[in-house]
């Protein structure tokens, strides 16, 4: 396993999430799609630390981690107001907005 | 290893110290303070807060440093944007703090914890009380906007990215009338921008592989240093388009619109205001300080993203029939026309690009002109909610003359009519889009200007020659909140169109990036 393999793992990862934002119709996979893509970051990050020989990848990863963390909180509460008022976490069926 | 502490200027930090600190205390006032005497207490803590920031930037004006380790860059051109952002933002805390005009006696909502039309909800609807989270809220994400645009990290923009959209996905949910709406423009403009922001932290991640440092600086002497690589160039792309998300720029302004529609309007307001700016001053700080020897990688990409989006927000625009769903699509055209003054660099061919000033003249004219059109829709109401659909302004001249004329003014300045801010905005960064060679899409500005002009003149016609329906809106006499901000934002949209020149000139001396 060299350096690449975790990379191209990474974009992999990222854009599986990519794609998962893009076709999922769940508001909640959704969500945990883009946190697969935060996460794919993390591991670029790292990898990109250890290739550079740098600590920096790592903390910034700390950092990324406690954004995501973040927007976990604030993200599940508008998804769950939203999920009270209408009994469905389908982005289709927000579809008041349109044109 | 051990871990140095970074050298911090406190001085050059005091607009963010302000802003945060009046934010926190906002948090402890909701914590501990009775809930009676919540909302004054709120707003003044808020207000002190924008405009102790403002203050502060004024005094530092002049000051070129580096500091808190190279993460923070206060210039002339960062100050300049964090003023401008200190004072849209206070005007807008204005906005929300209006008692007048609703018979609730408050945009927003009561509790956004019941859920909207059950029982309770509709027990709540008429109670006076208001959920005064927004105010510390939105003074978080004044600060995270003020921290952006001096952010001189990639990291760091990250961090202010996220400190400024987490409070701005949430206060869009809040409206206390049409909660539905509300809540669906939260979630879209919440999945949409966390998606953006993805992108942005992997062109960061692939900046830092290709570069070995998330320090504009350094991106700078690397790029300088090196070949361009694919990495490199994935990496700002990513980059750009996670900050053309925020920036509503088209094809990513898909969330403008509906979120522009859906959320309270004195948060449209701010929105529309605030977060341009702050978008600008990252993208211009992104490719000016850490990608300006790389001008000829990111120029098409810009190039072509501004001609979509002054075409799509121009065309658009014309299909209109509500009035917060027009504004939005101009935004989106506004932004097209901000990137072709992005696009005047003074690179290393011609030093003397007018690019920066005109861009952040732009940014603060249009942001006032934006800032006073919503507040005037907050004053045309039917029944409990605002009147924002086209053929309920029809005739308004006749009920009112005073908020009509005002309403065409901020129209015709949005369309670039001389003698008002919109149009010296406009000359400025066409001027300098062509003066770096960019003539066939100031011709393309030129052109979408003048179908955009269209849709602003057919609301002005509409309230002067048209009969009022009989069972049309009434508009509401706002209180002492609402009527600074039109006064404010009315005067100022006149004085940069007629006498322009002082700010232009501080807009001039202010245009310098370190870093």
């Amino acid at each position: 396993m060299t350096l690449t393999h975790y990379l191209v793992l990474a974009a992999i990862l990222f854009t599986i999430g990519a794609v998962g934002v893009l076709v999922r119709r769940n508001a909640i996979v959704v969500f945990m799609c883009v946190e697969l893509m935060l996460n794919s970051v993390n591991l670029t990050l790292v990898t990109f630390a250890r290739a550079t020989g740098t600590i920096d990848g790592q903390i910034m990863a700390f950092f990324v981690m406690v954004v995501a963390a973040a927007e976990v909180v604030v993200g599940l509460a508008i998804i769950m107001s939203i999920y009270r008022t209408r009994r469905s976490a389908s982005v289709d069926d927000a579809n008041l907005l349109k044109y | 290893m051990p871990i140095e502490a970074p050298d911090l200027s406190l001085a050059a930090l005091a607009p963010l110290l302000f802003v945060f600190g009046a934010a926190c205390i906002g948090v402890l006032v909701e914590a501990f303070g009775p809930r009676d005497s919540r909302h004054p207490v709120q707003v003044a803590v808020a207000l002190v807060g924008t405009v102790g920031g403002l203050v502060a930037t004024l005094l530092l004006a002049g000051t070129r440093e580096v500091t808190a380790g190279g993460a923070l860059a206060v210039d002339g051109a960062g100050l300049f944007l964090q003023a401008t952002i200190a004072g849209l933002g206070a005007l807008s805390l204005l906005l929300f703090a209006e008692r007048n005009l609703d018979p609730a006696r408050s945009a927003f909502v009561v509790s956004a914890a019941v859920p909207a039309g059950s029982v309770r909800d509709r027990e709540l609807l008429t109670v006076q009380r208001v959920q005064t989270e927004v105010y510390p809220l939105a003074t978080f994400a004044i600060g995270g906007m003020m921290l952006f645009v001096t952010a001189n990290d990639l990291l760091i923009m990250f961090v202010a990215l996220e400190v400024l959209s987490l409070p701005l996905y949430l206060i869009s949910g809040l409206a206390r009338r049409r909660r539905l709406l509300s809540q669906e423009a939260a979630v879209k403009y919440f999945l949409l921008g966390s998606f953006a922001s993805a992108f942005f932290l992997y062109g960061l991640a692939l900046v830092y592989g290709a570069t070995g440092s998330v320090q504009l600086g350094a991106v700078r002497e690397a790029v300088a240093a090196g070949e361009t690589d694919t990495l490199l160039v994935l990496g700002l792309a990513l980059l750009i388009v996670g900050l053309l998300f925020k920036a509503s720029v088209a094809p990513f302004h898909t969330w403008t619109p509906d979120v522009y529609q859906g959320a309270p309007t004195p948060v449209t307001a701010f929105m529309a205001a605030c977060t341009k700016v702050a978008a600008f001053g990252a993208i211009l700080r992104l490719l000016y300080v850490a990608f300006g020897t790389e001008e000829w990688t990111w120029r098409p990409l810009v190039y072509g993203v501004a001609i979509v989006s002054m075409v799509v927000g121009a065309v658009l625009g014309l299909t209109q029939t509500d009035l917060k769903r027009m504004l939005a699509y101009s935004s989106v055209a506004h932004a097209g026309f901000l990137l072709t003054g992005v696009l005047g660099f003074p690179g290393s061919g011609d030093p003397a690009g007018t690019g920066l000033p005109a861009v952040m003249f732009y940014l603060l004219a249009y942001g006032l002109t934006t800032l006073g059109a919503f507040a005037v829709l907050t004053l045309v109401r039917s029944g409990d909610g605002e009147a924002t659909h086209l053929s309920q302004w029809a005739g308004l001249s006749q009920r009112s003359p005073l908020t009509a004329a005002v309403m065409s003014l901020f129209l015709l300045a949005l369309a670039g009519i001389p003698l008002t801010s919109g149009f010296t905005g406009k000359f400025a960064v066409f001027r300098a889009a062509i003066e770096d060679g960019a003539w066939p899409l100031a011709l393309v500005a030129l052109l979408a200007s003048a179908v955009a002009a269209f849709f602003y003149l057919r609301v002005i016609v509409l309230m002067y020659f048209s009969e009022p329906a009989a069972d049309g809106p009434t508009v509401g006499v706002p209180g002492l909140p609402t009527t600074i901000v039109l006064a404010v934002t009315a005067a100022a949209t006149l004085v940069l169109g007629v006498v322009p020149g002082a700010v232009l000139g501080l807009a001039d001396r202010a245009a310098i990036f370190v870093g």
